[in-house]
């Protein structure tokens, strides 16, 4: 917790969350970063293969195959998440699953799953973009600015 | 009569004259299977949404403990029930199919032991002749609500809890057989500046503390009375931490009393259950079906259940609120 949120709090406040903090059970992170490399590390090796096969029997130049096999990837996650086994996996797998393609197609699917029940249109349509719309919201946005950035730059002829 | 500071003392003794627990499919591969009266391998319960299926939880357990009674609904004279869902909907729908006269009530997970001191409160003052108590949750209902959908693949942290699906309901009455209700400690909000929804049990920790430091003043009472003295939902981590915290301030509980619903609904090695259970039901179903088994059968003859309530809403945590947490206490002997 930072210094920031610490000095709102009462000296007796503070108190117990020291005494508490002794007493939880902490994130063993390292064990969890060594998974995420290793199962993130192996859903690009999946992919990999995917693009190779593209490549190789689709004839796809290596630039075009990118697509066919990200939307491969999307179809496989959302199998798993529509089939309640993609939760599981990420818990032992953590950010291995949720950095690559496979975690945004599991936001968007569990969402729309979650609310089904509310209808297609305000439930499944309304709710499907619930954690995955910031990503898109600020990587639209960044992208907007790096744009604005190269323009600026070819104007002055340095690009 | 009020002793003390915030302790109610029931001097007509109210009796549970029945009551009934259901569960979900998590709960059946649990310890504490047995002592269900009800369990259902369906998460849905057929219906077509997870807070239809928590109604229909609250439906089958008032239904399981008048039908114990030998009554019928129409003898019911009030219905008190709660449950986590936002306008508390499940309570107020299951209650639309009973029929009796409703009060609604809302305590997050203290819910079953509000219920249950409000309704022996009723009695004992006579303004009914019983009283049915009911409170539910659905775990896929809140994560929906409360947390991230249910299928989303988010890492959870080993002090995360698992919400209890199931419901617990009691039918307290002015006579007849069965466990009496004695007392109850109504607890205040305490709120320790924690922030972490995956860390409920170190933030209910100190309003259990509260509630039972103000139990045995006010009663003046040795926690030696009880045979049994259970924590509604802190789970291992806020379980550790009153316990702890009850020794710093000189009130020595036994460990072989001193037990926690969250612990005793899960085996320890049931996969995403981490630190224990929580949830209305949690408390409600290990007290109404548990607990008020093994009095039945003559295991043990008094105890005290403090049920525990984190106070937050998903708005109010975004909005970086901390999380206040309430527990109310009640006693209930042979």
């Amino acid at each position: 917790m930072s210094d920031k949120k610490k000095k709102k709090l009462t000296p007796i406040q503070q108190e117990y969350q020291e005494f508490a903090q002794a007493r939880e059970p902490k994130r063993p992170i390292i064990l969890n970063c060594i998974k995420a490399f290793f199962v993130g590390g192996l859903i690009c090796v999946i992919g990999e293969g995917i693009q190779m096969f593209f490549v190789t029997y689709f004839h796809f130049s290596q630039e075009n195959a990118g697509n066919p096999t990200v939307a491969v990837l999307i179809i496989l996650t959302v199998l798993l998440t529509g089939f309640g086994v993609f939760d599981h996996i990420a818990q032992w797998a953590g950010a291995g699953t949720i950095i690559p393609v496979t975690g945004f197609a599991n936001t968007m699917a569990s969402a729309a799953i979650d609310h089904q029940s509310e209808g297609y249109v305000l439930g499944v349509g309304g709710n499907m973009f619930k954690l995955s719309g910031p990503v898109i919201v600020f990587g639209v946005f960044s992208a907007f600015v790096v744009s604005i950035v190269v323009i600026f730059f070819r104007a002055l002829g340095v690009m | 009569m009020l002793q003390g500071h915030q302790t109610w003392v029931f001097d007509s003794k109210p009796t549970i004259i029945a009551s009934a627990a259901v569960g979900g499919p998590h709960e059946a591969q649990g310890p504490l299977a047995d002592d269900f009266d009800l369990l259902h391998e369906d998460f849905w319960l057929g219906q077509d949404s997870f807070e239809k299926a928590e109604k229909k939880l609250q439906e089958q357990a008032c239904e399981t403990a008048v039908k114990k009674a030998n009554m019928k609904k129409e003898d019911v004279q009030f219905l008190m029930a709660g449950d986590l869902m936002n306008q508390t909907v499940p309570s107020s729908f299951a209650a639309r199919t009973l029929g009796v006269p409703f009060l609604g009530l809302y305590g997050a997970c203290s819910t079953s032991m509000e219920g249950l001191a409000l309704a022996s409160l009723l009695v004992d003052s006579k303004f009914a002749k019983n009283v049915l108590v009911c409170s539910s949750s659905h775990n896929a209902a809140s994560e929906k609500q409360y947390r991230y959908p249910t299928e989303y693949g988010s890492q959870k942290p080993p002090t995360a809890q698992w919400t209890v699906t199931g419901a617990g309901a009691a039918l307290v009455a002015d006579h007849g057989d069965g466990p009496k209700v004695t007392t109850a400690t109504i607890g205040r909000v305490i709120d320790m500046g924690l922030t972490d929804p995956f860390n409920m049990g170190a933030a209910m920790a100190p309003a259990a503390v509260d509630t039972i430091e103000s139990h045995f003043r006010d009663l003046n009472r040795d926690p030696s009375y009880y045979d049994v003295i259970a924590t509604g939902d802190l789970g291992r981590v806020g379980h550790r931490i009153a316990g702890d915290l009850l020794k710093k301030h000189g009130l020595d509980i036994p460990e072989e009393i001193f037990t926690d619903c969250g612990i005793l609904i899960y085996r320890k090695d049931q996969p995403m259950v981490f630190a224990g259970g929580s949830g209305c039901a949690c408390a409600a179903t290990t007290t109404f079906g548990h607990f008020l088994n093994r009095m039945r059968k003559g295991e043990i003859k008094k105890i005290l259940v403090i049920a525990t309530g984190a106070l937050l809403s998903p708005m109010s945590y975004q909005q970086k609120e901390s999380i206040p947490s309430v527990a109310h206490a009640v006693s209930i002997e042979l």
